[in-house]
């Protein structure tokens, strides 16, 4: 779930009408000065960061004057917190707390609804506080349709013993904190505390929101960048690879870097999965044999070649992997064959020199397999295929086996011909695929047309063309399968290729010595 | 017999013209599944595998009749109304295949499910299979594998991971064991028909005698089923197995998700109360045939 910060959520419990404390965010010490000028008089500083119990932390300081902000500011700025670096910290005027109330929205599996939890008594270590008095608290299923009312809000009220005028103005809180919460797609939104300050206001003092990762699309001024929970900020690669997620539908695409620094004396691999369950089983299986997964990957729900192909490209922009290892659930539904080529392609690329190990099973693995090792065997490293009927511990053990007996041949990359002039081209969804016809004319088999899956080729004299429009393949009836590439190099006469272009990847691989 | 879906359900198809709608219908109507005809909007009076195409699904239902099921293979922003609009037209069960759905668009299909007494299963659901006789969304990929894949019998089998549903369906049949319904719930945190709505139309099914169940952290549905168990509505033998146990916890952001589910979500909480209730419950994945064939062993 994308996480906001407190400042950004406070922004938009203010702009639904709830009353937070005055302040404003910076992100450095000049900003800092400013801003406590601005207030004039007692300030807290709050770090903007994703952990609980803060106060403890000494992520909360408190300041009387400018030089004491500045000095907490100085001590606050780039502190790591939780694999995040502190730099922006939200100032505000500092209240006077008479009483304390939690709130909170939360979208319950359970209950099949939004619940709107309201606690009596509210701040630090609320937990505990529910647990030692559970009649401090109650709870709320909305009702989707008809949303949560005014009316909603006092009974929920009411039965913690709050009324009159303290039960208005907290039913106001409530009401509005469910709205916004809808109208952001939140699957959490919690205010702890309410406070009500001596002078007798009620405001929101802190304010945690997380966004449907699946919704954040309706939500493009919320400015969320990867729209899922990280538990570090995203790396480079991370953000490449999202960005060939959210522009190629097809399929599911995920990827994440689990390792931040690369420790020498660890053995990372790269890990390139299909389907949550049957991944998580397969990274186990390796990290049992001493090694660390340098990231996570899935490729599943039908995929089309090119999208495994750019995931396989990102996996080995990683330097620091000595082995690549592939599984999923063992039995796929998908068309294995297109993970096969988009794999082989990506591999021969990269000319590839670390052991690879690839679990295949599902429909088509025959084929599959027979693609990814045939199509193989003259790289410098060793590329096994395994089927449904191999488990996942067998497959583990054979990567293992391989990284050990570390057999890398100092085979040389063949170059590819030179281009000629006479080349036809089209676009496909997100590449573009070209033809030599010059090479195309001299090849006996004609196989891009035979192997093509879409079948959207024929041969017009002697050379392959595309049989519907180059509209309706830019449109995706081109589905990339990449036999025209791939089945052309082995079988053709070379003159096929398909260029798919990953934004930002040659400029990260350059900067960090990858070719 | 099995649950939800068998060869005499009247199905059509949301989506029907796009990519993954035409071939997954090619795999359902190889299969057995009686797919009458599709839906898209603005593609009305064209065919797809002669099957008819319909601009709305009260048309669809007006020309080809009563229609059990609905299986949807739209883009997720627009399922949501893809469901209301199966469901107006009086379909009772929708299957939900997209992924990426929003949660909030999933509670409103809850809501009029319910206000219909119509179920579905999804979203980010690879379907459901009974095994001889017809699949509903993608399980399999190709009749031809299903039909060597999953082999039919007497054992259910429920699942929340999309790829380990058919994985554990094929090992359980290569290990010569029978199955009546294979399901996948869907992988979201919020489904139509949970682990324990499927358990218990399991429970009612006279040829399910076995239940297996691939659980996994978080949500509350592997301890609704535990308490299914405990309080007798559910008394068939269930084999259970969580996975996740090895996966990183988080670190929690928020206190409401610690007050409300308490100790609910996590490995160590789901298989105490399955054991407690009696379930089977595996540690290892490559043991659940083995432990499902010794049951099967002392029901004969």
């Amino acid at each position: 779930m994308a996480r906001l910060h407190e400042y950004q959520g406070k922004q938009l419990l203010k702009s639904s009408g709830i009353t937070v404390p005055e302040g404003k965010v910076a992100a450095s010490i000049e900003e800092v000065k400013k801003i406590v000028s601005e207030l004039d008089g007692d300030v807290v500083l709050k770090a903007q960061v994703w952990t609980t119990g803060r106060f403890s932390k000494g992520l909360i300081q408190f300041a009387q004057n400018s030089g004491e902000a500045t000095a907490s500011a100085g001590q606050l700025f780039g502190r790591e917190v939780n694999n995040f670096t502190i730099d922006r910290i939200l100032i505000e005027k500092k209240i006077n707390i008479e009483k304390e109330y939690f709130a909170s929205l939360i979208i319950s599996d359970s209950e099949a609804a939004p619940v709107m939890i309201f606690s009596a008594v509210g701040g630090t270590g609320v937990e505990e506080t529910v647990r030692e008095q559970p009649d401090k608290v109650v709870f709320f299923p909305i009702d989707i349709i008809r949303g949560f009312k005014d009316y909603h809000a006092r009974n929920m009220l009411r039965k913690v013993g709050i009324s009159g005028r303290e039960q208005r103005s907290l039913a106001d809180i409530l009401v509005k904190l469910w709205q916004t919460a809808h109208a952001y797609d939140a699957r959490s939104a919690e205010i702890n505390p309410i406070v009500l300050t001596r002078e007798g206001q009620f405001l929101a003092a802190d304010c945690r929101m997380t966004i449907d990762d699946y919704a954040v699309y309706r939500h493009p001024e919320l400015g969320i960048e990867i729209a899922r929970e990280l538990n570090h900020p995203p790396s480079e690669l991370d953000r490449i690879a999202y960005q060939v997620e959210k522009n190629d539908y097809r399929g599911t695409f995920y990827f994440i870097q689990m390792a931040q620094s690369f420790d020498s004396k660890e053995k990372y691999v790269g890990f390139h999965g299909a389907g949550g369950g049957g991944s998580m089983m397969s990274m186990d299986a390796v990290q049992r044999r001493g090694y660390k997964i340098a990231n996570f990957c899935d490729t599943s729900g039908n995929p089309p070649a090119s999208k495994v192909y750019r995931a396989a490209k990102i996996i080995l922009s990683q330097k620091n992997i000595i082995g690549y290892f592939g599984s999923g659930s063992g039995v796929a539904s998908q068309e294995q064959f297109h993970s096969a080529r988009g794999l082989v392609k990506a591999f021969r690329e990269d000319w590839v020199n670390i052991p690879v190990v690839i679990r295949l099973g599902g429909n088509s693995e025959d084929l599959a397999v027979q693609i990814l090792t045939d199509y193989t065997r003259d790289l410098p490293a060793p590329v096994e295929g395994y089927k449904k009927d191999d488990s996942v511990e067998f497959c583990a053990q054979r990567f293992d086996e391989l990284i050990r007996k570390s057999e890398i041949k100092k085979t040389k990359k063949p170059g590819r011909p030179p281009s000629s002039k006479n080349l036809y081209l089209f676009d496909s969804l997100t590449g573009t695929v070209s033809y030599d016809h010059d090479l195309c004319i001299e090849c006996e088999s004609k196989i891009c047309v035979s192997k093509c899956v879409p079948q959207i080729l024929k041969i017009e004299n002697d050379k392959p063309v595309l049989n519907i429009t180059r509209e309706e393949a830019k449109k995706g009836k081109c589905t990339e399968c990449l036999a025209c590439e791939v089945e052309c190099y082995f079988h053709g006469n070379k003159g096929g290729h398909v260029d798919l272009p990953i934004q930002g990847l040659p400029g990260y691989r350059k900067k960090t010595g990858l070719t | 017999m099995s649950i939800l879906i068998d060869q005499h359900k009247k199905v059509i198809v949301q989506g029907i013209t796009g990519r993954e709608g035409m071939t997954r219908t090619r795999l359902m109507l190889d299969y057995g599944t009686q797919v009458l005809g599709g839906v898209t909007p603005g593609r009305g009076g064209q065919e797809v595998y002669g099957l008819p195409v319909f601009d709305t699904v009260q048309e669809a239902v007006d020309q080809l009749g009563n229609i059990d099921v609905s299986v949807i293979f739209v883009p997720a922003p627009l399922v949501k109304d893809a469901t209301l609009e199966a469901f107006d037209a009086g379909i009772m069960l929708a299957v939900l295949v997209p992924d990426r759905v929003p949660i909030y668009d999933v509670l409103e299909v809850h809501y009029y499910a319910q206000e219909r007494g119509a179920s579905f299963v999804g979203p980010n659901t690879l379907g459901l299979l009974s095994p001889g006789k017809a699949v509903l969304g993608m399980m399999g990929g190709h009749a031809k594998s299903a039909q060597a894949w999953f082999k039919p019998g007497n054992v259910g089998v429920t699942s929340r991971s999309g790829g380990m549903t058919s994985s554990l369906a094929y090992y359980l049949s290569q290990a010569g064991i029978g199955l009546s319904t294979i399901i996948h719930v869907g992988g979201d945190a919020l489904v139509g028909l949970p682990h324990p709505e499927v358990v218990k139309r399991f429970q009612e099914d006279p040829e399910t005698d076995v239940i297996v169940m691939f659980g996994e952290i978080g949500t509350s549905q592997e301890e609704k089923v535990a308490e299914l168990i405990a309080s007798g509505r559910v008394t068939k033998p269930l084999v259970a197995y969580i996975g996740g146990r090895a996966a990183q916890k988080g670190t929690r952001f928020s206190h409401a998700g610690a007050i409300i589910e308490g100790n609910r979500g996590t490995y160590e909480g789901k298989v105490k109360l399955l054991q407690e209730a009696g379930a089977h419950v595996v540690e290892e994945f490559q043991e659940i045939p083995k432990v499902t064939l010794k049951i099967l062993e002392n029901l004969s």
